[in-house]
């Protein structure tokens, strides 16, 4: 059984992602795509009608917090030095229209 | 045509806990860019977030106080979005498990008593903050912000005018208030507010075209956006003009709302389960035990000032929408039996006060105590209820203790007879011919004679007294 996704969701979800495909790509993607949710659906076959759902590989875990007690911060200089731009303490990012 | 409008608003709190919701950073406000930063709020490989354990209890208590159910089993989710104030290209956030759901808070508009659903609360982590410095082609990130515990508190689209939405929003900050979580400042921005908001004809089911309103910075500038954007819908659907969603944007400066014509595709945020965080369980016994330990609400205690100190429901309410302004007046109640005086001068000079300076009643510097015993000097006649304004004023300028305002001005008001006596003789001796005009009949001379009293004891004598001795002088 072999799915198809067309190129248009293609195109959306690399859009989501920020990458910019070209149409070969999108050709090769749309391929891909498609044999590794093919291969995913295969989980679908496993009857899980009495399984509970869960949202976490470890089910009896539950609970895990810690208490709000300060931890240093790593500082600003630390937390830069992979920054591609800086500018004063701050990372810097091409411009961003207010609003998402 | 007769129109109605629909609003629902939208409320993120920043909850006041020390540390960040799933990392030690502090939450401390104004410090230098990215000093308060570590690899989990800044989403680096192979970091782990664990939930601040405070933030969930303060979103339980919240949830529970604006009447939520909890939910059985609460999870987290990745809600994805591309933009630089998110390191990680996501927010854990949460979405189909929220923490809370199907709450209520009763709120009072004029006299009319409404019922305002809260369709959930949830506990999610905040976003960094952007800067665009002025005629730049990039922009500035500060990840200081990013990953402080946040709650957003959801309304059904139940208020009707953008009257509701202000009053709801003072109700909701009143009660937050008083559960001490959160300092609720919105100029700080830990709290602020989104609104959705559309119109539809009187008598309509259907709901019309929902436009998102954002960027308002009080709760007055919501009201002001939700009226300019009402009118604005109204007059579009006359106009025959096809409204669109859109999120717009509150113009302070201008006071109108702005579209913010950005080519807003389909929201896809392709929410999935936050594999990093395990589920939470609250049992049932922990949340009747949070439940029980709520402080008692502003609605509580109104009902209670009402009954405890034969108050108007009117006044207890004024007193009450604020945790401290009410616990003031409770303190001022325990040692000064007269409930109204105390809050007639709360509700009239202090909170004048409050709002000229922009400050609560502990910014004021005002003791209780010394509010006290400024009622009592104008029981006593040691000052006259003119004066007690000025030496109120005085006091809180000068941040004095009252008594000690009106020994240092020597404004205390002279009650003794023998001396008002003395002085009324001085005038009367001085200003024969009012005396006389007076004595013919003209009975309106009298205030002058006061007058001329009061000029020569600076406005100290006791009016009463003045009056008594001056008409028993001239022979009444
Ligand atoms: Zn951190």
């Amino acid at each position: 059984m072999s799915k198809t996704i067309d190129k248009t969701t293609v195109k959306h979800v690399a859009h989501l992602s920020r990458l910019e495909l070209n149409d070969k790509e999108l050709e090769t993607y749309s391929g891909q795509l498609a044999a590794i949710l093919s291969y995913i659906d295969k989980l679908n076959e496993i009857d899980t009608k009495d399984v509970a759902p869960t949202s976490h590989a470890i089910a009896s875990l539950k609970n895990v917090f810690r208490k709000d007690v300060l931890k240093p911060s790593i500082g600003a200089k630390e937390s830069l030095k992979n920054a591609p731009a800086t500018e004063g303490d701050f990372f810097k990012v091409p411009q961003i229209i207010e609003g998402k | 045509m007769n129109y109605e409008t629909v609003i629902g608003l939208e409320v993120h709190l920043q909850l006041s806990t020390n540390t960040k919701a799933f990392c030690g950073c502090s939450t401390k406000f104004g410090q230098p860019p990215n000093s308060q930063t570590c690899p989990v709020c800044l989403g680096f490989p192979g970091s782990l977030p664990v939930l601040n354990e405070e933030a969930f209890n303060y979103a339980i208590k919240v949830a529970l106080a604006l009447n939520c159910k909890i939910q059985d089993l609460i999870k987290f989710d990745r809600k994805n979005y591309y933009y630089p104030d998110l390191p990680k290209n996501f927010q854990i956030s949460q979405y189909d498990m929220p923490l809370s759901y199907d709450g209520f808070v009763d709120i009072s508009s004029g006299a009319k008593r409404k019922r305002i659903r809260i369709k959930r609360v949830h506990l999610e982590e905040d976003a960094g903050k952007l800067m665009h410095p002025a005629g730049e082609n990039y922009s500035l990130v500060d990840y200081n912000r990013g990953g402080m515990p946040l709650l957003e508190i959801v309304t059904e689209p139940d208020l009707s005018s953008p009257e509701e939405a202000y009053d709801y929003l003072t109700k909701l900050k009143s009660i937050l208030g008083y559960l001490k979580v959160s300092d609720c400042d919105m100029e700080k921005g830990s709290l602020r507010c989104d609104a959705n908001i559309s119109v539809r004809p009187r008598g309509e089911t259907k709901l019309g075209t929902k436009v998102e309103l954002k960027n308002m910075n009080s709760f007055k500038g919501v009201k002001l956006g939700l009226e300019y954007e009402s009118k604005r819908q109204v007059a579009a659907i006359g106009d025959n003009e096809k409204l669109v969603q859109e999120t717009r944007l509150w113009d302070v400066e201008k006071n109108i709302t702005v579209s913010m014509r950005s080519k807003e595709e389909a929201q896809d945020y392709r929410y999935f389960p936050e594999p990093d965080l395990v589920p939470f369980v609250v049992d049932k016994i922990t949340i009747e035990k949070v439940r029980k330990d709520l402080p008692e609400l502003p609605e509580a205690k109104t009902d209670r000032f009402v009954k405890e100190f034969g108050l108007s429901e009117y006044d207890a309410n004024v007193l009450t929408s604020d945790v401290d302004f009410a616990g003031y007046f409770e303190t001022c109640a325990r040692s000064y039996k007269n409930a109204k005086t105390i809050a007639n001068w709360l509700m009239g000079d202090i909170m004048a006060q409050m709002n000229t300076r922009n400050a609560g009643i502990k910014e004021l510097g005002l003791t209780a105590d010394g509010l006290v015993a400024l009622l009592k000097m104008i029981d006593s006649q040691a000052i006259s209820g003119k004066m007690a304004k000025e030496v109120l004023l005085e006091a809180i300028e000068t941040k004095k203790d009252p008594a000690i305002v009106v020994k240092e001005k020597g404004l205390s008001q002279i009650s003794d007879s023998s001396k008002i006596e003395e002085v009324v003789s001085v005038v009367i001796s001085r200003e024969a011919k009012t005396v006389a005009d007076y004595k013919n009949g003209k009975k309106a001379a009298i205030t002058f004679l006061i007058g001329q009293i009061m000029k020569e004891t600076r406005g100290k004598a006791n009016p009463g007294l003045v009056n008594e001795i001056l008409k028993k002088k001239l022979g009444e």
